[in-house]
């Protein structure tokens, strides 16, 4: 019998991001019990590196905008795939979020009339997000924080789940570590919220810091729920590609809203070389047009440098290959150009963009007032995720609730930027507020020795392997290298078949890795640890991209580079099977009501 | 390639020692990436806290050459590479492992402190009505990652361990964002003087000096938070007004309390 130490709570609550946090506050507000698991310190999750802003189409800066604009360009996006009803929520319920942010102290830029401004992002038609500089998600992390460490809520820090714990087919806890001592926790909950972001992790360049490991979702699928459009994976187009130890970090799409440009070696803007079908009434056909439109010109088209991430990070990938790109294998990212239309160019750029400027100033010797970025895509975002009920954010396993970026729907084959803010905060109340209704009217149930039993042995097993010569980080890094290869931005059926054996080898692997030292704060574990995590949602990307055998948003097979409207009729489901084996399933996209295919329809 | 020699402190809460790893630099590489690479390679168990790599999360504080710094945004080509690099943890605080430090205190101070209280709407619409102007002088605040590196390096801290009465200048920062928030009507300046001690600085700078979004810690939070203690207490003309008048001299501009 494992030693451990147990909580006892209404609702846990994995994951301490924008989503763990909103929907923490929202149960503590509906007045229950709240445990809330945080994987780093407090404040340091993903949500602080967001940038440019919170969609939410309240219309202070173009009140034309309203939720069915919002409700279209969200669905236009993900090309349909969407779970409607999450869209509908998402497009209605960001407004009162972002104005129940400011409640809590959050202080946005401002209108000349002192309401909250909004900026323009690819794929929104209207300026539509909420922002602080180029650091929202700072401003949106610490208001959540320094709000809910007033509600009563008891957080966690530098905890690690490894075990949803069931009961009869529902979920009735949770066990995991603690990073500083690395002793076993049991957390006994009547609901669990999911919240515990993304996948970036399974790839070498990538945004996302070492804590993206696909674990909410490895969890939730081994307790049985489904995940849903796995195979979309966005990309976002502007990652820094030099130094190479900088390799991956964002470049804001706040520079493209603020009037930057993309070219290639030869000074082109290639955005205007390809602009799709779908959106080639709403985009500027020449630069003078771009400009006034990043500049609030109502009349005017957006460049198509704000053109959708999955598009613009393709038309990167291509002119790279084509033999067009920078120095250093990227294209080029230009804000410095401004200076020929405004004056004060400098001092404007560092005042819209200061995490832009210091990023470069400090991490490449650019000035970026003065010098263009190099940049190339990076792993950012996972579309795909838990699937949830559009209304109370609850999976197919009763108890077990997910928000955020671990959940699915709202963004179907590709994300709008700023669209992921909003998520978290409508979602994560939804998912707080159902968890603890979820909670009142279901008791605890009883938690079975033998699960406990099993988790701490696996945990503990790569001590016990003294015999082995290969660490952890090796493991890692080969399967970041893989998922590049052969799952990257562009794939290909032969690749990705490919994949499914390297897969395999990969995890036997990480079943003989051994780990030295002891369990205090031992990084070389915690990493052994995540990586049967990173190993099943790496499978679950791969085998949802073998089966989606057409190019749609964020996923693109060269093999089949072609929409296919049979394609566009489902969404890719992966389950746990009986015999613990990965199955996928086609599912039929829901039916949308009458009324919003409207909306659609009038938007086009 | 070349290669360059990092001492980096390995130990626990019991005590530790420098041990030397070399390890191949390449350009751009930051302290992060040397230590990444010492984990990787030599070090698996190498204790230390980062994410998002890129300053704006202010999770790997370190003393590297004596100085408080993050190590994801310390160039390793602003460092003198002949000689070895030291890499410390942030010594103010308790060691728990390697670099990683017990930095629970600051959650624990911050929760001490009142938190924002909103006036009333301006607007019907229950929203609020402010000027850029009165919030960029709130935002340089609000830039604050929570690195603890001016925690770290204030003497009150440091030398004369002064936790259990004594904010720091992170929660002066905190405290002076809420103060001045165009909306906020709390009123901390007692606190300030009382539980939080601000009359313990004494302006070294230290803190200001150290900070990585260059937030005027000194003069622009802890300046004015000073002279509203100091106006507050110490004001002879204010406190003989507030004998006559048997009561709070602020009370117009606060709410009841």
């Amino acid at each position: 019998m494992p030693e451990y130490t147990t909580h006892t709570y209404d609702v846990l609550v994995i994951g301490a991001g924008g989503a763990g946090l909103r929907a923490a506050i929202e149960a503590s507000a509906a007045g229950v019990s709240i445990g809330v698991i945080c994987k780093s310190l407090l404040g340091k999750a993903h949500t602080v590196m967001a940038e440019g802003g919170i969609a939410a189409a309240m219309g202070n800066v173009d009140e034309r905008d309203n939720w069915q604009v919002h409700f279209a360009d969200t669905m236009r996006g993900g090309q349909y795939l969407n779970n409607w009803r999450m869209a509908e929520l998402h497009a209605r319920e960001s407004p009162d979020c972002v104005r129940e942010l400011e409640a809590w102290g959050a202080l946005f830029d401002r209108t000349k009339d002192g309401r909250i401004l909004q900026r323009n992002f690819g794929g929104h038609k209207y300026p539509r997000l909420a922002h602080v500089g180029d650091r929202t998600g700072l401003e949106m992390i610490r208001t959540l924080q320094d709000h809910g460490i007033h509600q009563g809520i008891e957080v966690h820090m530098e905890c690690t789940v490894l075990k949803l714990l069931m009961d009869d087919g529902r979920v009735v806890g949770a066990f995991g570590y603690d990073r500083e001592r690395g002793r076993f926790l049991l957390f006994k909950a009547k609901a669990v919220v999911v919240a515990t972001g993304g996948i970036g992790r399974a790839y070498k360049i990538t945004s996302n810091s070492w804590e993206y490991t696909g674990d909410g979702l490895a969890l939730a699928y081994d307790a049985g729920a489904d995940l849903i459009d796995m195979e979309f994976l966005q990309f976002h187009p502007t990652g820094m590609v030099w130094p190479p130890s900088v390799c991956g970090i964002l470049v804001t799409e706040g520079v493209r809203g603020e009037g930057g440009v993309l070219r290639n070696k030869e000074h082109r803007r290639f955005m205007f070389d390809d602009i799709p079908e779908p959106y080639r009434t709403q985009t500027a056909d020449n630069e003078e047009e771009g400009w006034r439109y990043t500049q609030g010109d109502r009349n005017a088209r957006r460049p198509p440098e704000l053109l959708t991430r999955d598009h613009i990070a393709r038309c990167i990938v291509r002119e790279i290959k084509e033999g067009r790109g920078s120095p250093h294998g990227g294209v080029l990212l230009d804000i410095s150009w401004i200076k020929e239309r405004i004056p004060n160019a400098e001092e404007h750029i560092k005042k819209k963009l200061p995490s832009m400027y210091h990023q470069f100033k400090q991490l490449a010797d650019i000035d970026i007032t003065k010098e263009p970025m190099e940049v190339g895509p990076t792993t950012h975002y996972m579309m795909g995720g838990i699937k949830v009920d559009g209304d109370t954010q609850m999976s197919t396993v009763p108890g077990l609730f997910a928000a955020g970026e671990c959940a699915a729907g709202l963004h179907g084959a590709n994300r709008l930027g700023g669209n992921s803010l909003s998520d978290l905060l409508v979602f994560g109340k939804r998912a707080g507020y159902y968890a603890a209704c979820f909670a009142k009217k279901s008791g605890l149930g009883p938690v079975a020795d033998a699960q406990i039993n099993l988790a701490a042995s696996n945990a503990l097993a790569p001590f016990e392997r003294t015999n082995s010569a290969e660490g952890p980080y090796q493991v890692q890094q080969d399967l970041q290298e893989m998922m590049q290869n052969l799952v990257g931005i562009v794939r290909t059926g032969g690749e990705l078949e490919q994949a499914l054996p390297e897969l395999e080898r990969l995890g036997e692997r990480s079943k003989h890795l051994a780990v030295s030292g002891n369990r205090e704060y031992n990084n070389g574990w915690h990493t052994a640890l995540d990586l049967p995590n990173l190993l099943t949602v790496s499978e679950a990307v791969t085998r949802a991209a073998i089966e989606r055998q057409e190019s749609r948003g964020a996923h693109f097979r060269e093999d089949r580079p072609n929409k296919d409207p049979e394609f566009g009729k489902v969404n890719i489901i992966i389950r746990k099977g009986p015999a613990g084996e990965m199955q996928v399933i086609r599912q039929p996209v829901p039916a949308m009501p009458q009324e919003l295919k409207q909306i659609i329809e009038e938007m086009k | 390639m070349a290669t360059a020699t990092f001492r980096v402190w390995r130990g626990d809460r019991e005590g530790g020692r420098f041990q030397d790893y070399s390890t191949v630099v390449s350009e751009g590489m930051v302290v992060l990436d040397a230590m990444h690479r010492v984990q990787a390679e030599q070090a698996h168990d190498l204790a230390l806290r980062w994410n998002c790599k890129a300053g704006k999360c202010g999770s790997c504080s370190a003393e590297i050459n004596g100085m408080p710094r993050l190590m994801c945004m310390t160039r390793l080509n602003q460092l003198p590479l002949d000689k070895p690099v030291t890499v410390e943890p942030l010594r103010a605080f308790p060691p728990v492992r390697d670099l990683v430090t017990d930095v629970s205190w600051n959650f624990e101070v911050k929760k001490s402190i009142k938190p924002f209280k909103s006036r009333v709407p301006d607007a019907p619409d229950g929203t609020w009505r402010m000027a850029q102007k009165d919030v960029d002088r709130v935002q340089e605040f609000r830039k604050c990652i929570e690195c603890f590196l001016c925690q770290d390096v204030c003497h009150v801290l440091r030398e004369h361990r002064k936790f259990a009465e004594f904010a720091g200048p992170r929660y002066f920062v905190h405290m002076a964002a809420l103060e001045m928030h165009p909306l906020d009507v709390e009123d901390r300046t007692a606190e300030l003087k009382g539980t939080h001690s601000i009359g313990y600085c004494n302006i070294t700078t230290c803190c200001r000096k150290v900070c990585p979004e260059n937030i005027t810690i000194t003069e622009n939070a802890i300046i004015p938070l000073k002279e509203r203690v100091a106006d507050r207490f110490y004001d002879p003309l204010t406190k003989l007004f507030r004998i006559l008048r048997g009561g709070d001299s602020r009370r117009s501009t606060g709410p009841p309390r």
